[in-house]
This record gives structure tokens, C-alpha cells and sequence, in this order.
């Protein structure tokens, strides 16, 4: 058995006292990039905080119903941690740079559907002009989604009627999202950034209900029947 | 409680003109009282096919600055005593209309009529959302080619965000008008047939109105097809259109191929 050694790039986070305040800072900054954190890996930086063991749970368990899941713990005083926290992570090196944060986004045009966390559900069809922005999960539509429409999710994008337009899912930078719809005719689908036109299709698929996923960088299209 | 109707489509040339005319004299000649709105100010056309143009003293831009009085401006139908105008200015552009003078006149005009038909113009900008303001419902004009469909699925879109009733939370009844359907091209794949604009549209289907001379020989004697030529079929499309936008419950007659029907007949007197 070999066991090897690999390194990757994480967010780290540094809260600053007071907490309190810090998570409203975090909160205002959350509400401008939604999503922004889903699925990335993060590190919580407590060196020079002094947090006891149930501060530090308690830190973890705030940022968490934000959606930002802490893989590892830096600069903590107490060297064991126990086993309801994540692990301790030392020799940690700063990346070249700053990492990329998004810009301020375009106002999102406001989803009518009532909004849970993590999915968003349209039980009228999409009409042409219009633009879904939803980077904090799954979309799901329930009727037609037009041509001249998007639908921008930072999760998968489920579509059961007809898919005319564009559906572009892991907007946020989520390699794992699928389109599924139940009757293809997109314009274009596009998941984490890759891309396919109507016209780079298989014109045997349409019509058809397909879903469409990433394969390392090729985005693979299949019937679902 | 009257009505307000706005006839829109997004894209331009597919009939709005033609059926806010059709449909305001269906209506009158029902029993209705009707006035009828150009919204289009600037590229004015209501005027001309209701045959009234040599009569347009005042217009609804003269209203809304308060030039003149409502009555003023109103003009009546010669052939119809229930059918009225509101005519548009040519000489002014859309930026002429305030949408408070716009909410001031349809309130005004909701007093004394049974029907306020609002004839939009083409496009999404200034006029065509002023037409569909206060909507209570639309028809929506299309032509079977997918420019019209895709424009007038945009224009659905609007109607559910932009209008008053939909910001409060309500609903436009939204009826699809379909315009210069050609069975025969239809039947041969030139042109979308009727299911395949449903299925793109999803909206109730409110008449067929088939691809006819008449209603270009109507235009240019200024007379409402349903008018000009009532026993035509583009007019008894519109005549039942108008009887179901007052609720009745009647099939859509869908225009079919006549040479396909006459062979038919011919096929059965031969044998």
C-alpha cells in the first residue's frame, strides 16, 4: 500500500473580534455573491482569537448555516481538537496571489417562486428575455423554459418541460452540476464554464430527454431513455 | 365592470391594428359600448383603419397634457353608435405619454365604457408597456413563424412582471390571437402549425384567423373586417374570438385546407 502526499489550494478564512460583527461583515459580503462558497474548500483561521473548544464549534456551526463548510482548523491553541471538529492543519503556505473573488454581480433578477435554501422551484414557465440567476443551488423548472431565456444556477438544472433556451448550471464554479430536461431544444447548455451550442449537438438527441454532465473537460450529452 | 384589453405582440406587422379594429367592432356590434386606444404615437394607424382619419381634431397625447377634454378627443364610429376612438398623435413620439396621464385617461374611459381595447405598438420600450399597464387582460397576436412566437413569448413575459395588476400580485388573462394562418402552407411545413405554437406559448387560444384578402381590402376602405365583410371567415374568427373574450364557452374553429375539402366533396358526388 502507498499513500501519497498532494496539496491544494483552500479559502481561508480569518474571523476578527468581535465575532459578532465579523459574521455581519461576512453576511453583507455573502449577500452581494450568493453561493460564493459552495462547494469550496475553506479553512478557518482562529490564531490569535484564544477560542475555547465550544467557541470554536460554535464559530463552525454559524458558518455552516451559511453554507460554508470548514475542512480544516489553523492556528488553534489546543492541539487536540477532538473528533466533532475537523482536523488541525499546520504548514499551511499562502498561494500566489489573492484567490479570485467575484465582482459585484448584476443585481439578480428577483425569482418570483417562493426561495429555500438551496433550490428554487418555478412552476411557470420562463419566457423568452427573461434571465433566472440562482448561484446558491439547483433550479427546477416546471413548465418550458423559451427561447431567448437563461437559467443560471450554481447547482444542477432540472427542466420538465421544454429546454429552448440556455441553461448554464455550476455557475459558481461547480464541476458536478447536470442540466436535465425533458425535451431538449437549448440554445446552449453549459455547466462550470464549458460550453456546447445547439449546433455542437448530436441531432439525434433532439427532442429528446437528455442530461448533460461534465467528464473532466467534456461535457457529455445522453438520453435519459 | 369594464374591461381593459391591450392588444399586443411584440414584433411588428403580425395584425394588432387590425384585430384591436376587428375585435372593438365585434364587440360593439354584440351590443357592447367599445373605445378603442392608438398607443402608437408617432407612426399612428388605428385612425386610418377604422375609416376615421379625416376626422382627428384632438389626440390622446392632447388629453394626457391636458390641451383637451376626454370628450373632446373621443371620435365616434359612423357605421357603429357603440364603437369609439381614441387616436393617437402623429406628430409627437412615445416620450409624450406619462404614465400617470395614461392611468388618468383608461380610469376616465372605464366610467363609460363596457370594453377599453388598448392597441399597442410594436416593440417592449415606452409605449408598449404604457399600453399594457393597466391591462386587465391581453390579446396576444402571433404569426405561425417562430420571429413572431419568440417576440410574443417575451411579450408574455412582460405582461406577468410589468403590468399593475401583475405587481399586485394578480394575474392578466392572456388569450393568443393567431393571424395569417395559411392551412395549406401549414399542412406542407412552411409555416408552424397551430399545436406547435400552443406548445411554445402555452396560452389559451382565444381564434384562428386565417390568411385573407379580405382583410387587406378592409384596411384600405378604413372599415373593420368584421364590419366589411362580416360572412368572411377572417371575420367570423374574429366575431367568435370577441364572443369568447366576454366568457362564452365556444370550440376555436380552426381554418382547413378548402382544396383538400372540396376534392372531399367531389370525391362523394363522384360515387
Amino acid at each position: 500500500m502507498r499513500f501519497r502526499g498532494r496539496s491544494y489550494i483552500a479559502f481561508v478564512l480569518t474571523p476578527e473580534a468581535p465575532i459578532f460583527d465579523w459574521l455581519a461583515d461576512l453576511d453583507a459580503w455573502i449577500a452581494r455573491s450568493a453561493g460564493f462558497f459552495v462547494g469550496k474548500p475553506v479553512v478557518l483561521d482562529v490564531a490569535g482569537l484564544s477560542l475555547s473548544k465550544d467557541a470554536i464549534a460554535h464559530l463552525i456551526a454559524e458558518l455552516q448555516t451559511r453554507e460554508i463548510r470548514i475542512m480544516g482548523i489553523e492556528g488553534a491553541d489546543l492541539l487536540d481538537l477532538g473528533p466533532e471538529l475537523p482536523p488541525l492543519l499546520r504548514g499551511g503556505r499562502a498561494a500566489n496571489g489573492p484567490l479570485e473573488t467575484p465582482a459585484l454581480r448584476q443585481e439578480t433578477i428577483a425569482a418570483r417562486a417562493a426561495q429555500e435554501p438551496g433550490s428554487l422551484l418555478l412552476e411557470t414557465p420562463v419566457r423568452s428575455g427573461q434571465s433566472i440567476v440562482f448561484p446558491a443551488g439547483d433550479v427546477t423548472v416546471l413548465g418550458s423554459v423559451s427561447s431567448g431565456a437563461e437559467i443560471i444556477a450554481g447547482g444542477s438544472i432540472h427542466v420538465y418541460g421544454t429546454l429552448r433556451g440556455r441553461a448554464l448550471a455550476g455557475s459558481t464554479g461547480n464541476p458536478r452540476a447536470r442540466i436535465f430536461c425533458n425535451k431538449v431544444e437549448a440554445e446552449l447548455l453549459a455547466i462550470d464554464g464549458y460550453y456546447r451550442t445547439a449546433e455542437d449537438m448530436e441531432p439525434s438527441l433532439r427532442s429528446r430527454p437528455i442530461q448533460a454532465w461534465l467528464q473532466g473537460d467534456v461535457m457529455l450529452i445522453a438520453p435519459l431513455n | 365592470m369594464a374591461q381593459v384589453l391591450v392588444v399586443t405582440s411584440g414584433k411588428g406587422g403580425v395584425g394588432k391594428t387590425t384585430t384591436t379594429a376587428a375585435l372593438g367592432a365585434a364587440l360593439a356590434q354584440q351590443g357592447q359600448t367599445v373605445v378603442v386606444i392608438d398607443f402608437d404615437v408617432g407612426l399612428r394607424n388605428l385612425d386610418l383603419v377604422m375609416g376615421a382619419e379625416r376626422r382627428v381634431v384632438f389626440d390622446l397625447v392632447n388629453v394626457i397634457q391636458g390641451v383637451a377634454k376626454l370628450p373632446q378627443a373621443l371620435i365616434r364610429d359612423k357605421r357603429l353608435d357603440t364603437l369609439w376612438l381614441l387616436p393617437a398623435s402623429q406628430t409627437r413620439d412615445k416620450d409624450a405619454l406619462t404614465s400617470n396621464g395614461v392611468a388618468r385617461v383608461i380610469a376616465e374611459l372605464k366610467q363609460k365604457f363596457d370594453w377599453v381595447i388598448c392597441d399597442s405598438p410594436a416593440g417592449i420600450e415606452r409605449g408598449a408597456t404604457l399600453a399594457m399597464r393597466h391591462a386587465d387582460a391581453a390579446v396576444i397576436v402571433t404569426n405561425p413563424e417562430v420571429s413572431s412566437v419568440r417576440d410574443s413569448d417575451r411579450i408574455i413575459g412582460l405582461l406577468d412582471a410589468k403590468t399593475e395588476k401583475a405587481e399586485k400580485g394578480g394575474r392578466v388573462d392572456k388569450h393568443l390571437l393567431i393571424t395569417r394562418y395559411d392551412p395549406l402552407r401549414a399542412s406542407k411545413g412552411e409555416m408552424l402549425n397551430i399545436d406547435d405554437v400552443l406548445d411554445i406559448l402555452s396560452v389559451p387560444l382565444i381564434g384562428v384567423v386565417p390568411e385573407s384578402e379580405e382583410v387587406l381590402r378592409a384596411s384600405n376602405v378604413g372599415s373593420p373586417v368584421t364590419l366589411c365583410n362580416p360572412s368572411s371567415a377572417a371575420a367570423r374568427a374574429y366575431g367568435e374570438a370577441a364572443r369568447r373574450l366576454k366568457g362564452e364557452n365556444l370550440p376555436v374553429t380552426i381554418p382547413s385546407d378548402k382544396k383538400r375539402l372540396f376534392t372531399r366533396l367531389f370525391g362523394r358526388r363522384a360515387a
